[in-house]
């Protein structure tokens, strides 16, 4: 048995993909499938706060934008389950898991979208804090996450890119939306740091997942390559970061910042955010909405099946 | 020590009873819809790609979904979707000795014949 597992982290090291039917110890697998189907209840959970907009979107144009930047997240999520399932998750247990509330999602969703401004920060701040966390998944050690990983990725860049734009054109607009544009940046920016997860001196699962090349990068890495980016980026939208904190380290070469509200992160993650309770509610119902269209769907299946049996009979 | 090549296994090595929708026609505790292998050919000329796969109640919807999740962005001229109990698959297990053969036939390789440089291109 030790031999199995030595072969196997010798193949990890060898930077040799992990296959749905290659042995791996149960805790890999246990690990894989929380981490892949949260990060699929994320893509799933984040069209709300987006979808919220549709509607009210300014102009066709970004209405057209917006729409397809959600289809987008629909495809993440599927992609991510389907990953998922090679593990032997059934798609039905996630999608219970996630409604029941034992499955996390990532708790920037549990945030309002108040203004037209906010869609425009979750795409630079809240997409620009997942690339950085996806382009690292990439390479990571299982073949279907990473393979997963590749297309979300060529997908991202354009969330990324839209939101900066509705920014960039707030920030050169009337002096209202200037304001808008800056309050936005203001409410989604803290909560974009904790999306990097708890610190790297407290947190218990990396190590394992750096051993196992699920992770490349700590919390505190990844976070730190964010607020260096975004630093040089707020200055051409001509706005702030709201950390007093926040100054160059010529020691480091990296930007100090203040310190997290954590408080407020496991408030957030134990369920007790601005809109938990509405999140997990619009994926009950649009769950329970649903269940005629599946139903329906499959009885049709299964009629045709019948007929296609008559008829060879 | 074990002989048998190949075995049947579905796709994901997964069981029969946690396949995700393998089992809709039985009406069991599953309820999800089949599993479908999706392969895309993305250009003329060249051969169907797996690229992942999604849960849909019959070939038709299958090849629909196909096309919204996996080819928003002209990814493809031609899908074909599988269902995923249908794949058969090697055993992963016995990937050493069932493709040991090829290894120890270098002769079946050009550049095993060291040929006079007269001969030119061949």
């Amino acid at each position: 048995m030790e031999n199995v597992e030595q072969k196997f982290q010798d193949s990890v090291n060898a930077e040799i993909k992990i296959e749905p039917r290659n042995w791996m110890p149960e805790a890999y697998r246990k690990t894989l499938i929380r981490q892949i189907s949260q990060h699929a209840h994320s893509e799933i959970v984040g069209m709300l706060p987006e979808g919220a907009w549709i509607t009210r979107a300014p102009s066709l144009k970004r209405k057209a934008i917006l729409l397809a930047k959600v289809q987008d997240e629909a495809g993440h999520g599927l992609y991510l389950y389907s990953a998922a399932e090679t593990l032997g998750q059934s798609r039905e247990q996630m999608i219970n898991d996630l409604h029941s509330g034992k499955a996390k999602y990532s708790s920037i969703f549990n945030y309002p979208t108040k203004s037209w401004a906010d869609i425009g920060a979750i795409g630079w701040l809240v997409d620009g804090a997942a690339i950085l966390n996806q382009v690292m998944l990439c390479r990571t050690s299982y073949g279907p996450y990473a393979r997963a990983m590749v297309r979300i990725c060529k997908e991202e860049s354009f969330h990324q890119r839209q939101g900066f734009d509705i920014l960039l054109t707030l920030a050169n607009g009337t002096p209202e939306q200037k304001i808008m544009c800056q309050d936005a940046i203001n409410r989604w920016w803290w909560p974009s740091l904790m999306m990097f997860g708890p610190k790297d001196s407290e947190s218990s699962n990396s190590d394992q997942s750096m051993k196992w090349k699920i992770k490349r990068k700590s919390n505190d890495e990844l976070r730190q390559n964010f607020v260096d980016m975004c630093v040089q980026q707020v200055k051409v939208l001509g706005m702030n970061l709201p950390d007093p904190d926040l100054k160059w380290n010529e020691a480091k070469q990296q930007h100090d910042w203040g310190e997290i509200d954590w408080n407020e992160f496991w408030q957030v993650v134990k369920g007790n955010g601005p809109c938990n309770k509405e999140r997990l509610e619009a994926r009950r119902n649009a769950w329970d909405n649903g269940a005629w269209v599946r139903e329906a769907a499959a009885a049709h299946a299964q009629k045709q099946k019948d007929k296609q049996k008559q008829q060879a009979a | 020590m074990k002989i048998n090549f190949l075995k049947k296994y579905y796709y994901g090595d997964i069981p029969e009873d946690k396949a995700g929708g393998n089992n809709t026609e039985h009406q069991g505790s599953n309820n999800d819809w089949p599993l479908w292998e999706v392969f895309i050919r993305s250009k003329q000329g060249l051969d169907h790609k797996h690229v992942g796969s999604l849960h849909a109640a019959d070939a038709a919807m299958a090849i629909e979904n196909a096309r919204d999740v996996y080819t928003r962005r002209a990814e493809g001229v031609s899908l074909w979707v599988v269902e995923s109990k249908h794949i058969h698959a090697s055993d992963a297990q016995e990937a050493d000795s069932l493709y040991e053969p090829a290894m120890d036939k270098i002769y079946r390789h050009p550049t095993f014949y060291e040929l006079p440089d007269e001969v030119g291109h061949m």
